[in-house]
């Protein structure tokens, strides 16, 4: 039945009430100082190394991302592992607690679809999680000037750019995860943890139980064979995705992504950076993973939501 | 102007093989206090989601204001104010800041905002506690909140569900007067409760609920009528006199009469027939010593109808 009037009426007054709910919400000061204090952390440990090793890297400033000194990790490293956990922060509670505060009826009461609020929801989440990614760019980026006191190169500016959309689509999946399960799971509490924990799953054991999985599908393949298909199993998560498009965007000599074999190698240098574009290329089937990854969840969360039933 | 406004065609909602409300048919006319009232579990809640819009029908009809909530949410909701069933606010936001919300999903126009939303709630008591957060108000503030919205949104159409629920005596009362100054300024006001007593006095008509269905409907003095078959009950206790119950029996409108203890009779009447009680007992040589008139209560109505209290003898509780 065609329904009459615009779905998305109401979209910008949801996502700019829901955006400033977000900015000024403890719970977001509390993730922002814990990614910003994290993320120095890594950064102090990367300028320290790198000031002492390589001096000749034409991609210094790429090494600010990825250079990691014990025990820390890199800021790569600390990201992949904290814009999860601010994205399902901000997403695991979106239309639950809309249930649990016993608004969302009255909301949807008003002339708008239940499409505005989900939609609505989703961008002001994403836009907080861009705000803050952002700023924490341009920290990363001023800190790397002030304390290396080398400008970075146009290339280097464009790798570290294309790498702030990436982080921000990866941002984008989990946040469509928490608020898939924010509408399947009445209780706040159930779908943070179903969500943490697929979080912890998808991102500390699958990657390595893939190899092993595959031995499983298909006994006595051969050593190729099963280590691309494990590749390919690991790839499920978006964990893998992103740690293999920042490898391919931040380390420009990366060739590819899975096992070369010897001929493809025939006339290569080893160890000579690849154009930005080809580096792009390289990643791409990644990052139109992690997009279509967030829109799948999305779609999934709005049929979840249009299906349910609004009473309390 | 007596047209109609809510058309129930035949409403039908399943879940699966559960039917929650069956058949349901019933229309309010513009102006009216309409109580859809009954158990919980009978399918009020449902009925009014699918009104609105917020629930898909599975089979029937419905017109609000002419429009189809299936096909038309928008419109209806347009000019329906909706009170669901203990509201919820943001606690975070001051009552005023919630009407911003809500008036800026309405599409009330930025100049205008601010006067309506002063004005309503001004008009439910809540104008020195505006610009408190909604966090502490108490259960009848938010309900009232919940009212001013519907003032500011200049409904056509309030629906309550469940204004009552959870609310002081004083409280619901002062609920209550202000869903008649709702009706006063010309808004049809359908309300849902399960507390017989608290709305048979602000009702015009009623729909009785069981089971997903509506088993009486009607103003309740016709319920009364229908079911007690009177719409009125005179209590009368004497000492002494002569065949008082053939004479009582006899007062033109009594329906029935019925001998509860030695000198104490129940009469069930389509009218006040005190004055005639009175002589009556006089006449028959006996001292009249207490003469009370009952209206038909709604609670008498509904247990007497679905056979909870098959005497009619009703605790009075709410």
């Amino acid at each position: 039945m065609q329904r009459k009037g615009k779905a998305w009426r109401g979209v910008g007054i949801v996502t700019l009430k829901e955006l400033s709910d977000h900015l000024s919400s403890a719970r977001m000061r509390v993730l922002e100082w814990l990614v910003v204090l994290t993320a120095l952390a890594a950064l102090y440990g990367a300028i320290q190394s790198v000031r002492n090793t390589t001096a000749q890297d034409p991609f210094l400033f790429l090494r600010l991302f990825t250079t990691a000194q014990e025990p820390l990790p890199s800021f790569v490293g600390f990201l992949s592992f904290l814009v999860p956990l601010m994205a399902i922060g901000l997403g695991f509670d979106a239309v639950n607690g809309e249930h649990n505060r016993r608004t969302l009826s009255r909301i949807l009461s008003q002339p708008i679809y239940r499409d505005a609020l989900l939609f609505g929801k989703f961008l002001a989440a994403l836009a907080t999680l861009a705000v803050s990614l952002v700023a924490l760019w341009l920290l990363v980026i001023g800190l790397g000037l002030l304390l290396l006191g080398v400008p970075p190169g146009g290339e280097e500016m464009l790798r570290a750019l294309i790498f702030l959309g990436v982080t921000i689509a990866y941002a984008g999946v989990w946040l469509a995860l928490a608020m898939l399960f924010s509408v399947i799971f009445r209780s706040a509490a159930t779908a943070a943890l179903v969500t943490l924990g697929l979080w912890l799953f998808l991102t500390a054991i699958w990657p390595a139980l893939a190899s092993g999985a595959i031995q499983l599908f298909m006994p006595g393949a051969d050593q190729a064979t099963s280590l691309i298909g494990g590749q390919m199993l690991a790839r499920l998560s978006p964990a893998t995705l992103y740690g293999e498009t920042t490898l391919a965007l931040l380390h420009p000599t990366t060739r590819a992504l899975g096992p070369i074999y010897l001929t493809q190698l025939q006339g290569a240098i080893m160890g000579a950076p690849l154009p930005l574009g080809e580096s792009v290329l390289i990643a791409w089937p990644q990052i139109v993973g992690l997009i279509a990854a967030t829109i799948l969840l999305f779609v999934a969360g709005y049929v979840a939501f249009q299906r349910q039933e609004v009473r309390a | 102007m007596t047209d109609i406004v809510i058309a129930a065609d035949r409403l039908t909602k399943r879940y699966g093989d559960a039917t929650v409300v069956d058949h349901v048919s019933f229309d309010v006319t513009r102006g009216e206090i309409f109580g859809v009232l009954g158990p919980n579990g009978a399918g009020k809640t449902t009925t009014i989601l699918m009104l609105i819009g917020l629930s898909e029908i599975s089979e029937g009809a419905a017109r609000v204001l002419g429009h189809d909530p299936a096909r038309d949410p928008l419109t209806v909701k347009r000019h329906v104010g909706y009170l669901p069933d203990s509201v919820g606010f943001y606690d975070n936001l001051s009552g005023v800041d919630n009407l911003h919300y809500t008036a800026r999903l309405i599409g009330i126009p930025g100049l205008e905002r601010e006067k309506r939303i002063k004005a309503s709630l001004e008009r439910v008591g809540l104008a020195d506690v505006g610009h408190k957060k909604v966090g502490a108000y108490s259960r009848g503030m938010r309900q009232r909140l919940g009212l001013a919205e519907i003032v500011m949104k200049d409904a056509k159409i309030a629906i309550l569900d469940e204004p009552t629920n959870g609310l002081d005596p004083q409280a619901s009362l002062e609920l209550l007067a202000l869903i008649r100054s709702l009706k006063s300024s010309g808004v049809t006001v359908l309300l849902s409760s399960h507390l017989l007593d608290r709305v048979q006095s602000v009702c015009d008509r009623v729909a009785l609920f069981q089971n997903g269905r509506i088993a009486l409907i009607g103003t309740i003095g016709e319920l009364g009528r229908q079911v007690l078959g009177g719409g009125f009950a005179v209590d009368v206790e004497c000492h002494g006199g002569e065949d008082v119950l053939r004479r009582l029996a006899d007062i033109a409108g009594v329906r029935s009469v019925s001998q509860e203890a030695g000198g104490v009779f129940r009469l069930l009447c389509d009218r006040d027939v005190r004055p005639e009680a009175a002589a009556a007992v006089v006449a028959a040589a006996g001292k009249l010593t207490r003469l009370e008139l009952e209206r038909a209560s709604l609670e008498q109505i509904y247990t007497r109808h679905f056979g909870d209290h098959p005497t009619g003898e009703v605790p009075h509780a709410a």
